[in-house]
């Protein structure tokens, strides 16, 4: 267990550091991290607090990134929002569309805080950046999808490396059920994984007007294309015993019952890398990789998940100045290290990566294995279909997605019909957010 | 019947003015507010809205999955209510025959009326957990046989199992005032003039207990509407494929977690209205089978 260990350094440290001189400039930053990767959260505040004695940062955690969304929104409407918000991927056009901020780059400039701002993953601070390419939000924490093996199970099965293909996949299942495993495959519907980084990684459109940033009145396309096949494949994997939902509902999810040694496959962040390896059992031998791509696609870069910071608008300019000084503080190569090592999230810049790399960070457990990610991330430069999604109203394509899967796999209809369905529906989310900012384009 | 005056009307409106104050802070302004919210297309920034009539409620009707959520919430109420008052029922009339250990029950029943939805919810998910909960046994020996994850109907079950759950408590504690305040020369006579247990529940204590069993009726109903948030958010989160998706949990999803504020106030407009509707059907039909004493 290393996180009771952790916090109590941590208490023990925010002791030692005893009252500071003057007052300090005091500013709120709200995140929606929970558990562990919030207490994390807390210690790089309290690290910025003992590295300075100008400004204080008072962190809140709102448990969940919903709720951090939902309840800055409320905040920000009575006046009594927070200078800095970590928002999540999807809420990105919400924030965009909006105005209510301080774009990060223009902030950073204003206070001269040097940033290396191409320094920056392209995958990363695409997804972030307005149509001009200035960053708007500070990339944080982030993370993409890959693919969990177990390699003890593939072996008894008689497969040596893991699958590259989603052909090689659906025959490692077999032969996984064929050498006695019960549950090949732990799956949850997500459209995180099966929708937006598959359909980046085969470099096919999940919207028009390259998924929305060349406008606000994109079309929903995923019903067209190989992700139809996809989805099919997964129902059908269902259907023939290879493959076991498990979500948290129904008691172990898909990362525990993987961790556990259930099951011998499982999708999900690479932020999970850390929890998979306190949950897993001693003997539990894996590893994870990029995820697999059809035969005849060309493999392409995936996108980021996670979330980015936010600088608010209606705040003063001492409130400013000490957010920029915390965001100045958060990139630094040492802030990075600390983020990255003590959660599974990625470095966001090149050189964190690369002095993880050198430092021999990657080279063993716990930490090997998170590579990948960059791997993935890197694969290719991204292009106009592997940006990233700038669609309004995504947290209810989201929504919809998973309403219309959960149908299809418990025989409702069939993929096709639910997938026509979720972008029917997707689309009249997409028209309506359109129609709430009429008049208005995306920045 | 004797009533009070008080001369000086400025007192009087000096005395109700906190409580209007409250009602007016916490309830009418929040509903005009939603009200006026249904009409618009609300930024949720907060950045501006439009007048666009009644289109969001036009776009909620010709919503199929919206008359889903209605009939869900619908079965829900109905179900729940008839679950939870038929066990406080039976509970409340076992608590007052004085049964061994009655005293113990009478204080240990009420304890779940203060447990938290969520908490509810929790507890239930471990309870009818598929593959390590109680059920689980089940599967054992019919494999698939339930399967809340998948299974809408299943999951629908399950949310109002605990929901009825919940209510059990609050129901009982009414049931069991009520009977106490039975006579018990009624029953004694009863009983001497050779009425058995049931003959005297069914011919004395359940008429005498009408008023009590309408005041539950249309609690729980309108709790079941309003109330049933928690449990869905912790057990199914709506799912799957909309089977659990009451009413207002879609307000919640659709307006806080999907930024549709305009949307969400409509439905929960519709909501009132629906529980408005309900009640005033109840006082209207059902009542006029009561009789007070």
């Amino acid at each position: 267990m290393r996180f009771p260990i952790l916090a109590a350094a941590a208490g023990i440290a925010a002791l030692a550091a005893g009252p500071a001189s003057a007052d300090p400039i005091k500013f709120e930053y709200w995140y929606g991290l929970s558990g562990h990767l919030g207490e994390v959260v807390q210690q790089t505040c309290e690290r910025f607090n003992q590295s300075q004695s100008e400004f204080e940062i008072v962190c809140v955690g709102q448990d969940g990134y919903a709720q951090a969304v939902q309840n800055s929104i409320a905040a920000f409407r009575a006046g009594k929002h927070p200078t800095i918000v970590q928002a999540y991927d999807a809420g990105t056009a919400d924030l965009m569309m909006s105005g209510e901020f301080y774009p990060v780059q223009q902030m950073m400039a204003d206070f001269n805080i040097a940033i290396d701002w191409d320094n920056y993953f392209p995958g990363i601070s695409n997804y972030y950046a307005s149509s001009k390419g200035e960053l708007f939000s500070m990339p944080f924490n982030s993370s993409t999808a890959v693919m969990y093996y177990n390699i003890a199970d593939l072996k008894k099965a008689g497969v040596d490396t893991p699958p590259a293909t989603w052909e090689e996949f659906g025959a490692d299942l077999e032969k996984l059920k064929a050498s006695g495993k019960e549950c090949p495959f732990a799956y949850a519907p997500s459209s995180w994984v099966d929708l937006e980084q598959f359909s980046m990684a085969h470099n096919v459109p999940i919207a028009t007007n390259n998924n929305g940033y060349d406008g606000l009145d994109a079309e929903l396309v995923f019903n067209t294309t190989v992700h139809v096949q996809h989805m099919e494949n997964l129902k059908r994997w269902r259907d023939d015993g290879l493959l076991q939902i498990r979500t948290s509902q129904g008691g172990l999810n898909a990362r525990d019952s993987f961790a556990q040694g259930e099951c011998s496959f499982y999708f999900g962040s690479i932020a999970s890398h850390a929890t998979v390896h306190s949950v897993a059992t001693s003997d539990l031998t894996w590893d994870v990789a990029m995820l697999p791509i059809y035969e005849g696609y060309e493999r392409h870069n995936t996108v980021v998940g996670g979330a980015s910071l936010w600088v608010l608008s209606k705040k003063t300019e001492a409130e400013y100045r000490g957010a920029a000084a915390y965001l100045g503080f958060l990139a630094t190569p040492e802030s990075e290290r600390f983020w990255s090592s003590n959660t599974g999230y990625i470095p966001v810049t090149k050189t964190g990566f690369k002095n993880l790399k050198d430092s021999g960070f990657y080279d063993n457990a716990p930490y090997k294995g998170r590579e990948v990610a960059i791997e993935s991330l890197t694969y290719t430069e991204p292009g106009p279909l592997t940006r990233g999604i700038r669609l309004g109203g995504f947290i209810q394509i989201r929504k919809e997605w998973t309403g219309e899967i959960e149908a299809a796999f418990a025989g409702k209809k069939t993929i096709q019909e639910a997938l026509d369905a979720a972008a029917e529906r997707g689309n009249a989310a997409i028209t309506k957010f359109a129609r709430l900012y009429k008049g208005k384009s995306l920045p | 019947m004797r009533r009070a005056y008080f001369k000086n009307n400025w007192i009087a409106a000096a005395l109700v003015a906190p409580q209007l104050l409250i009602i007016f802070v916490f309830f009418y302004w929040p509903t005009a507010q939603a009200l006026y919210w249904a009409f618009t297309l609300e930024q949720p920034w907060g950045g501006g809205n439009q007048w666009v009539g009644l289109e969001n409620f036009q776009a909620i009707v010709e919503d199929e999955y919206y008359w889903n959520s209605v009939m869900v919430s619908i079965i829900f109420a109905f179900f729940s209510t008839l679950l939870s008052m038929g066990m406080a029922l039976v509970l409340a009339i076992a608590a007052d025959r004085q049964l061994n250990g009655y005293k113990f029950y009478r204080v240990g029943l009420i304890w779940p009326y203060a447990v938290a939805a969520p908490a509810v919810g929790l507890a239930f998910r471990f309870i009818f957990n598929p593959s390590a909960g109680l059920l689980s046994h089940l599967n054992q020996i019919w494999p698939g046989i339930w399967d809340p994850i998948m299974n809408g109907d299943h999951a629908l079950a399950m949310v109002i199992f605990a929901g009825a759950w919940k209510q059990v408590a609050y129901n009982f504690i009414f049931f069991l005032a009520g009977l106490q305040a039975i006579p018990r020369s009624l029953t004694e006579a009863s009983a001497m003039d050779g009425a058995g247990v049931l003959r005297r529940v069914r011919d004395i204590q359940l008429p005498l207990l009408a008023p009590t069993a309408f005041f539950l009726l249309v609690i729980n109903i309108t709790d079941s509407f309003t109330d049933s948030f928690g449990i869905v958010d912790t057990m199914t989160a709506g799912g799957p494929a909309r089977a659990t998706d009451l009413m207002v949990f879609k307000i919640y999803e659709d307006g806080f977690r999907g930024l549709d504020y305009s949307g969400a106030a409509a439905q929960s407009i519709i909501l009132m209205l629906l529980v408005m509707v309900l009640t005033f059907f109840q006082f209207r039909y059902i009542e006029r089978r009561v009789h007070y004493t």
